[in-house]
């Protein structure tokens, strides 16, 4: 499809603000002026309808298809609470408002806002305090590692190193690296943080521990209560990457097994669209000891019960945001958390993990999934003997999955299990989906059995077949212009 | 149970397939010693009930008022059609395009938004969005401190004070020196920032319009820092730069934006746009998602992200950046607005709001005791000088239903008595007027 700069054509008039009276040059010298144009493209309102109509026909969304898209939480997002943003009230607020002089009054709602929010994600987590600034998870791991090195700064530790286990999330040591600390990987055994490995490199240098749990094989990990010792006896401080606690609503609070920081993906657990790739929005929560590192602002509500915003923190790492986070994320959080209340949010993990088991028992027949047991709310399968055999590989299955109208499962991740082909089927999918899922996988390996070819030829049904990745990044073409 | 489809009977067929008695079962794993304490959250409620208390919280908010505050963030006018547009829910509800074939629609408007904004700076290369401007101006000193592999940066203190706050958060572990070059009357101080880029400076970070409003020029500055081996960042106004001198024409090798004004909402802080470009001798040290073109074995051209060896998913702690997420959604925002508004409607829409500054900085600096901060030339944005604490000012005005402004004075403490006041092209000259007649009264 052709681009929307190739379908301009010069004079067309889109939506245009009245002309002003006078124009730039009379009021800045023409040195502090542009040359030339711009180039945006002149459509009218309709040419950009249709072409921007036209690429939404092109994409997969939750929408349009089922996304067992692993460790991504691709659930069904409620409606109504895209409405409850627009408010005017709420869309329409400046940032700088509660920063003026009795601005806390004019933006007592979006602050209400933030207050419960924190409130209800100290419940859910066990956590003594929130952070809603983060814009997204791994923001929210940058926040807490530069929390980490205020804490210990305070303390007078000469801290060093983070440990970060091979099952936890990739951002999760690059957010540890870009926080100014040196990474240590420890393999995890059968699946899980093995105790004996993380006691043989954690020392008085260690300023914490980065954990998934459950992990990127979505699996629980048993030894927890023996990790949160090793810790403690070090003064390491143990940090929970939140990402998937669509798996334990209920069931687990981070604060009460005894972690000091946690973030959480909103956009995920608590259903905001995440359109492309975000925006997405990472609150971070703290238990007791780190809450004077908090980022500034934080809001109060006083005895008369009134909100404002405080910048009095001393010990505080700063801003990690010009505001207060993404707050129509936050918004869309809220709303769904108060919809659905305290047992929608239970049910919520034991259907997320009883789709992913129901998917897990099915698929086993038929594809070899290494760690073959119960499991929270997603699943690694591997086609590694497909591969070897047949030459069909977890991308190939992937491509053909397309085909039948699926978005494909996560592949290639985690990286400690080979031709990985990982899916979280969520729980707002109902059973005749993941029923239709199964016949439609099994078909699919079955083909690959008889004629791996077809497989390895897929998709042959979307606008486009597979594409050349090799030479996008040599030849670099990123604009419209080379 | 709201959006969980699963009847008594499925689940009773699901856990038989399973082979687990009951759906507690299934957590079985996690030892009675780590249950939850308590999970005491408040009885789950109808969408109407939940959209009537939402209703109700969004009204204690006050934005009747005739509004002058930007800082930044600007309150534009958005076409209708880029609301509905962005509402489709194959570009709502997708995540990011790990699957280019599924996902040609997100790349191709990644590509073609990394085009406009391109052509916006006059810039060679974009990334499809990062957090905010604030993220992208501490990215961009990022890349510079890798590019030269030096350790200082000079900053101009008339760059956004918010985020000069944001880059000392980020660089505190890093053992970066940040020298901040005093603002001269709410003007970059030129023959201090050129003395202050030297042989062991990485980047120079400066702001065009600055937060004062000051349209400057930065080219022999830029050119100072080339030949001492640093590299030059610039924070822009994106509205303004169809009309202003380009990031591009002025040299500089990173130039960077916050995009809420390109047909964002201001939604009290967020989600926005960080917008990043820069020259493509530095793309393989910009972080974030880039959309390239290429072609399928049939020869039909498509889309992919590219580049990314540079990630966090690949490089784990030898990555570029942390940064997962893009802001495909508010990229696709921005794109769709400039689509929509085009390089006349674009250039209108920054006339007008200069239009209307001016019109407003003449208008109140005629009031006997207000007067301009300093002479020099402005966009949409301009600072007086108050006879009392701007503070003071602003209070008295709101109770007349008119935010006059931001004092400067929370940033700035020698500026306690200023102003920063913003226009827009939703401004009329009776608001202005109103303001003027207003302040008048209160001084």
């Amino acid at each position: 499809m052709s681009t929307v700069f190739s379908k301009s054509v010069p004079g067309r008039e889109g939506v245009w603000p009245d002309e002003p009276k006078t124009a730039p040059i009379d009021f800045i010298p023409q040195h502090l002026l542009r040359e030339g144009d711009a180039g945006l493209p002149s459509l009218s309102e309709l040419d950009v309808v249709r072409h921007f109509t036209a690429l939404s026909r092109k994409n997969y969304g939750v929408d349009s298809n089922f996304y067992p898209l692993g460790s991504c939480t691709m659930k069904y997002n409620p409606k109504f609470t895209e409405e409850v943003a627009a408010l005017p009230g709420f869309a329409r607020l400046h940032p700088l408002t509660p920063q003026l002089p009795g601005g806390g009054d004019m933006s007592a709602g979006c602050l209400e806002v933030m207050h419960e929010t924190e409130r209800c994600l100290c419940e859910i987590t066990g956590m003594a305090a929130f952070t809603l600034h983060p814009m997204a998870g791994a923001h929210g791991e940058l926040t807490g590692a530069l929390m980490m090195a205020a804490y210990h700064a305070d303390k007078g530790h000469k801290k060093t190193k983070i440990i970060c286990p091979d099952s936890a999330h990739g951002t999760n040591p690059a957010s540890a690296a870009i926080a100014g600390f040196e990474v240590v990987t420890i393999e995890s055994k059968d699946g899980i943080i093995d105790p004996a490995a993380l006691a043989a490199v954690i020392d008085d240098e260690t300023a914490g521990v980065m954990m998934t749990v459950p992990n990127t094989l979505g699996l629980f990990e048993r030894h927890l209560p023996e990790i949160v010792a090793l810790c403690r006896k070090v003064d390491a401080l143990l940090y929970y990457d939140g990402a998937n606690l669509n798996a334990i609503l209920g069931k687990l609070r981070v604060g009460d097994a005894g972690f000091d920081v946690v973030h959480l993906n909103l956009h995920k657990t608590f259903a905001t669209p995440h359109g492309g790739g975000g925006p997405g929005s990472g609150p971070v929560g703290v238990s007791e000891r780190l809450i004077p590192y908090l980022p500034i602002s934080r809001v109060q509500k006083d005895e008369a019960g009134r909100f404002s915003l405080s910048y009095d923190h001393p010990k505080s790492i700063g801003y990690v945001a010009p505001f207060y986070g993404n707050f129509g994320v936050v918004l869309k959080a809220y709303a769904y958390i108060l919809r659905l209340g305290r047992e929608g949010l239970i049910r919520v993990s034991e259907s997320a993990v009883l789709a992913a088991n129901y998917l897990r028992a099915r698929l086993a027949e038929a594809i070899e999934v290494p760690y073959n047991r119960i499991c929270m709310h997603e699943f690694v399968a591997s086609a590694a003997k497909l591969a070897a055999e047949k030459n069909v590989r977890a991308l190939d299955i992937a491509k053909a999955l397309l085909d039948k109208g699926y978005h494909a499962p996560t592949i290639y991740f985690p990286l400690i299990v080979k031709e990985a082909l990982m899916f979280e089927p969520t729980e707002t999918e109902s059973k005749d989906t993941l029923d239709q899922f199964v016949a439609d996988l099994l078909d699919i390996l079955a083909q690959a059995e008889t004629d791996p070819e077809a497989v390895r030829a897929c998709p042959t049904s979307l606008p486009v077949g597979r594409l050349d990745e090799t030479y996008a990044a040599r030849a670099m073409e990123i604009t419209d212009d080379l | 149970m709201p959006y969980i489809p699963h009847t008594p009977a499925e689940i009773r067929e699901m856990l038989d397939a399973v082979g687990a008695p009951d759906v507690e079962a299934l957590f079985a794993e996690i030892p009675a010693a780590l249950r939850p304490r308590s999970f005491d959250l408040p009885k789950g409620a109808t969408e109407m009930a939940v959209r009537a208390a939402m209703e109700k919280l969004s009204a204690k908010n006050r934005i009747d008022l005739t509004s002058f505050l930007g800082g930044g963030f600007y309150d534009h006018y958005v076409p209708a059609a880029s609301d509905l547009l962005l509402s489709r829910g194959e570009f709502y509800t997708a995540y990011t395009p790990y699957q280019p074939e599924a996902s040609q629609g997100t790349l191709q408007a990644i590509f073609e938004y990394q085009t406009a904004v391109c052509r916006l700076m006059d810039m060679e290369c974009s990334n499809a969005g990062v957090y905010d401007g604030g993220t992208a101006l501490y990215e961009a000193l990022m890349m510079a401190v890798r590019h030269t592999r030096r350790k200082k940066a000079v900053v101009s203190e008339t760059i956004s004070p918010i985020y000069r706050i944001v880059l000392a958060t980020y660089t505190k572990n890093l053992h970066l020196d940040l020298v901040v070059v005093p603002h001269k009357n709410g003007l970059d101080d030129f023959e201090a920032l050129t003395a202050a880029v030297d042989g062991d400076t990485a980047a120079i970070v400066v702001q065009n319009p600055n937060f004062f409003g000051s349209v400057q020029d930065f080219t022999a500055l830029f050119d100072h820092a080339r030949e001492k081996g640093a590299v030059s960042v610039i924070s822009c106004y994106p509205v303004l730069q169809t009309v202003l001198k380009t990031p591009g024409a002025m040299g500089a090798d990173i130039a960077t934006a916050e995009g809420q004004s390109l047909g964002l909402p201001l939604s009290f802080g967020g989600p926005y746009l960080g917008i990043m470009t820069c020259k493509k001798s530095l793309v393989r040290q910009m972080p974030g998602r880039i959309a390239g073109r290429t072609k399928d074995a049939a020869g039909r051209t498509g889309y992919v992200l590219t580049l990314q060896a540079r990630e966090q998913h690949i490089r784990r702690q030898k990555a570029t950046s942390n940064i997962c997420s893009n802001q495909a959604l508010c990229a696709l925002r921005a794109l769709i607005n400039l689509c929509l508004t085009g390089n006349e409607g674009l250039t209108r829409q920054a006339a007008r709001s200069i239009e209307n500054a001016n019109y407003a900085a003449w208008k109140l600096s005629s009031i006997p005791g207000v007067q301009l901060l300093n002479e020099a030339p402005f966009g949409n944005e301009f600072v007086v000088v108050l006879p009392i604490n701007a503070k003071q000012a602003v209070r008295s005005l709101m109770d007349g239903g008119i935010v006059p402004g931001f004092p400067l004075g929370r940033y700035y403490p020698g500026l306690s008595n200023a102003l920063l006041i913003c226009c827009t092209e939703k401004h009329d000259r009776a608001d202005i007027d109103r303001l003027a007649r207003r302040l008048e009264n209160a001084l």
